[in-house]
């Protein structure tokens, strides 16, 4: 007897301060999800700006099966943000993706039916490909973002065009695997965890994204960051 | 078959750590470096100097990748377009159900 398959891809979208940005990102998951089965899992560190009380308004409009809110005390980083929502998750595939609209959801099909065509454990999108891009990036953050690219390949063969994107298909057993053997934090998490993942043999596919730098809000970059980013890549060349 | 690796972690035995792969072929490369010193083919000043021009030459495809990546940044300035409309649609939806989209409280 055929079964039919029944995916559910659960969502997980870290907030903090994201009041008008989450409400715009859940409509956007409505309207390019419209045939598949999922469920978005909000994990707030306590916002201050009222961000929990539009997810509940958004609750109230989609519906609460759909929009589940796990919140937190306080900021408590994005590792355990992901940890903690993978704890609330009922699919069998999660997608983790920014709250600030750099990652648009429309994206999400094209993730869905790579992984559905290769059977891949891990589907992440790729910034730095044909069909993809950046926009918002002065030559300055052109330059880094190039370096720093050209700096990990050479020294960590990681098999992925991207190792910052934060945009991110992955099969809830292979997360959970992954996840469980990263320590870092920040964005040398998200390298960490697709090195590891790398490492491990799981198979990796990749899409094309483009990404808006952050629309409304602040994005991050300083001296202090490319530190860090050394520090991480070095710790990844000798730890995995 | 299974070890324990330093952290007292679980490890399996056949993945290798990428450091050590490295470590390999750096061991490989002065090898090589050291058996042409030793067979005088080639004028051993010239010798002495490969490990610096191969330093140098990796140098300079790094910069040559990073120039050529950089020239070929993909951008979509299109695309800063498409989610201003999607922002402006999305507002007015949510408006209508009853999801307030001020961005203060």
């Amino acid at each position: 007897m055929e079964e039919k398959e029944e995916n559910k891809y659960s969502i997980i979208v870290p907030t903090y301060n994201e009041r008008l940005n989450i409400a715009l990102i859940v409509y956007l998951i409505f309207k390019h999800l419209q045939n598949v089965n999922f469920e978005i899992i909000v994990v707030d560190d306590g916002s201050p700006d009222g961000t929990q009380e539009i997810v509940k308004q958004l609750q109230q409009a989609y519906g609460e099966a759909c929009i589940l809110l796990r919140p937190r005390p306080k900021k408590l980083g994005l590792g355990t943000a992901y940890m903690h929502g993978l704890k609330h998750a009922t699919g069998n595939f999660v997608v983790i993706m920014d709250a600030d609209l750099s990652h648009h959801p429309k994206y999400l099909p094209s993730f869905i039916k790579k992984q559905r065509e290769t059977g891949a454990s891990i589907v992440t999108g790729t910034r730095y490909v044909k069909g993809g891009g950046v926009h918002g990036w002065n030559l300055m953050r052109k330059l880094t973002s190039r370096g720093a690219n050209v700096l990990a390949q050479t020294l960590l063969w990681p098999g992925v065009s991207d190792l910052t994107g934060s945009f991110r298909l992955y099969k809830k057993s292979v997360l959970e695997d992954v996840i469980s053997s990263c320590v870092s934090k920040g964005y040398v998490f998200q390298m960490e965890m697709i090195v590891r993942a790398s490492r491990k043999g799981y198979h990796i596919e990749e899409v094309p994204i483009t990404f808006v730098d952050r629309v409304y809000g602040s994005s991050k970059l300083g001296g202090s960051e490319i530190v860090e980013y050394l520090k991480g890549l070095v710790y990844l060349l000798v730890t995995t | 078959m299974v070890y324990w690796g330093p952290k007292g972690k679980t490890n399996t035995a056949h993945q290798m750590k990428h450091i050590v792969k490295i470590m390999a072929l750096l061991v490989a490369m002065s090898a090589l470096w050291i058996s042409l010193l030793q067979s005088s083919k080639i004028p051993e000043s010239y010798t002495w100097l490969l490990p610096l021009y191969f330093i140098v030459s990796l140098g300079c495809y790094g910069l040559l990748m990073v120039g050529v990546g950089l020239m070929q940044f993909p951008t979509c300035p299109h695309e800063a377009v498409l989610l201003q409309q999607d922002i402006v649609e999305a507002k007015e939806y949510l408006k209508q159900n009853g999801v307030d989209v001020g961005s203060n409280p």
